[in-house]
């Protein structure tokens, strides 16, 4: 029996976003949001685990009471139980206190019966930190593998797994004892096939809510904006630096335009 | 005195570029704080890598060697950095956002309970109040944002690798060496390296001199190879936009922007990108960016510094005719 604990993110899809010209700020009007597709990939590791061995899924999420359907999109993948961490007072979380919460929750729902494997997306795509993973780790006292591409083996009874790894220079393999904690990379796992029987359980499941005064007993000068050491200072709209010569092949001659790029070229030293 | 802290990444005995790049801002950085640079050398066998640290700038090196470290692993790498800034208290701490020293900060940052900040791509001390401002890209590089920890230390960010230029080598710079015990244990690693598959062949977009990429106008994975043509006759590499790469195109590695690579090269050639905030945010520090787009209104345009209203593959093709002319010409 492999007890699996994923934690995921609902997020704003930021191939959409569109940014208030005038404000520098997200016009989050009309953004859809998503199960960051990290955490999708963890989702399916766990899922496809669940099929192989006997398995107990667990997800967790931190955020707004929206976030209820990135829950249910887990049961598809196969949860047997869902929690949303949404208070005020989680809000504004940077990374610190974002894993200070989950891994408080973790620590907590642990008391039942000790989790053997932690799936994270590698990163969420509205922050892009790839921070919280580690973070967690750390708070829990486990092994992290970051960036895993594949799992190579898992023996639920030996409790041993065997890990594929991005690395800048190769893939490496690691051995672990479980509990360990995996980021998920692109290419882990595809979405596997989701019955309909699940899908069906999906459209009634309701999630548990933990709120910040229950049922763990959070030190709350760690959680959200009040436990966060970094601030936000200024947000801004990146600009355009130049204006370069614009030349347009209707009126232009090729002959011309290759010309001017030979001379850039012998310019900068590279013909 | 305050000191500014770099992280030296180092594997197989060799130092990733991005920590040279780190101690060159990082000299900016104390010399505001009047301060000192130092860099953090973890590894087993390292100690002929101290040379190079001082030739970047370094003014102090803290060393720790010992046979744990023999290869990158989270739970130790991350004990002994902790300990280390711990005991000598760091103003600043600095690493490449690379997977390893993403994966490393974030372990270190918790345990010193301390603020960390991603993928940053600007810093600067604020005047007034001496706290580091790091600016990043969020949202996919829509917003920028300035970030402060202005109650904890170190104040901890990981630098993408490009952004900052590879300050002057000089080889009879020497510093300080602090080489420092630390106690750490097989079994306390808690992960064991069992196989090692090298790249078969490194694409070095990062710091290559010449890029070449292609987007979604290239219509399909014979585009690239036109691409690699030109490339190769350049001695470049070739990149690409995300959406070519999730076409399937061109695999991830080619990829530049936020959620791909940075790069820096003396020209960059953009064929049929359309230059959406997400790829220039890995490539606007490109000395020179030549853009060729049938659309006018592509804003891959504002950035350029020749930009070419038309087809790519006639300019790429002509381009390469010239190049061969030329070559044979001299």
């Amino acid at each position: 029996m492999l007890n699996i604990l994923v934690s995921i993110k609902q997020v704003p899809d930021t191939t959409n976003i569109r940014i208030n010209p005038e404000t520098g700020t997200l016009i989050r009007e009309g953004i859809p949001s998503i199960t960051n597709p990290y955490d999708l990939i963890a989702l399916s590791v766990a899922s496809k685990l669940k099929r192989e061995f006997k398995a107990k899924i667990t997800v967790i999420t931190m955020g707004p009471p929206q976030a209820k359907s990135s829950l249910k999109e887990a049961v598809e993948f196969g949860a047997d139980r869902i929690i949303l961490l949404s208070d005020r007072k989680f809000a504004g979380a940077d990374t610190l206190a974002t894993s200070y919460t989950l891994a408080e929750t973790i620590k907590y729902l642990q008391q039942e019966e000790p989790f053997d494997l932690f799936l994270f997306g590698k990163q969420a795509i509205d922050g892009d930190t790839a921070q919280v993973g580690p973070g967690v780790a750390t708070r829990l006292n486990i092994p992290v593998i970051t960036y895993a591409t594949k799992i190579e083996k898992i023996d639920p009874e030996k409790k041993l797994i065997r890990v594929a790894r991005k690395t800048e220079h190769g893939v490496e393999i690691l051995e672990a004892k479980l509990p360990v904690l995996l980021t998920c990379e692109k290419g882990l796992s595809e979405v596997p096939f989701l019955p309909f029987s699940e899908i069906l359980r999906a459209m009634k499941a309701e999630p548990e809510i933990f709120q910040a005064d229950g049922p763990i007993p959070f030190d709350r000068e760690k959680l959200g904006l009040k436990g966060s050491p970094t601030q936000v200072k200024r947000v801004f709209t990146p600009e355009l630096k130049k204006q370069g010569k614009i030349l347009n092949l209707h009126e232009v001659s090729l002959e011309k335009a290759i010309k001017e790029i030979i001379s850039v070229l012998k310019e900068k030293g590279i013909l | 005195m305050k000191e500014v802290w770099v992280y030296i990444e180092q594997e197989e005995g060799r130092i990733h570029p991005v920590s040279f790049e780190l101690l060159g801002v990082a000299k900016r950085l104390a010399q505001e704080l009047s301060g000192r640079v130092a860099g953090v050398l973890l590894g087993h066998l390292v100690d002929d890598l101290r040379g190079e640290v001082f030739a970047y700038g370094a003014e102090r090196l803290y060393l720790v060697d010992h046979e744990v470290l023999a290869y990158y692993r989270h739970i130790p790498y991350a004990k002994a950095l902790a300990e280390l800034a711990r005991k000598y208290r760091p103003e600043i701490l600095l690493l490449g956002a690379t997977p390893l020293g993403r994966d490393l900060a974030g372990g270190v940052a918790t345990l010193l309970e301390t603020g960390l900040t991603a993928d940053v791509t600007e810093l600067a001390i604020d005047k007034e109040t001496g706290h580091l401002l790091m600016t990043r890209p969020a949202y996919g590089g829509n917003i920028m944002a300035t970030i402060i920890c202005p109650n904890h230390r170190p104040q901890m960010a990981t630098v993408r690798p490009r952004i900052f230029p590879i300050p002057e080598r000089a080889e009879a710079r020497s510093g300080e060496v602090i080489k420092e015990e630390i106690s750490l244990t097989e079994e306390e690693a808690k992960v064991k390296r069992v196989g090692f598959i090298p790249k078969e062949k490194t694409v070095n977009l990062e710091y290559a001199e010449v890029v070449v990429s292609g987007g979604k106008g290239l219509g399909g994975k014979e585009g690239f190879a036109k691409l690699r043509e030109l490339a190769n006759l350049l001695k470049g590499e070739v990149g690409a936009s995300r959406l070519a790469v999730e076409a399937g195109w061109i695999s991830y590695e080619h990829q530049v922007g936020q959620t791909g690579k940075t790069v820096r090269p003396k020209v960059y050639f953009a064929f049929g990108i359309s230059g959406a905030i997400q790829h220039r945010a890995g490539m606007q520090n490109a000395d020179f960016v030549i853009a060729v787009n049938l659309d006018p209104e592509a804003p891959i345009f504002q950035i350029a510094d020749l930009g070419l209203i038309g087809d790519w593959k006639t300019v790429c093709e002509a381009l390469i005719e010239a190049i061969k002319q030329e070559r044979k010409a001299s």
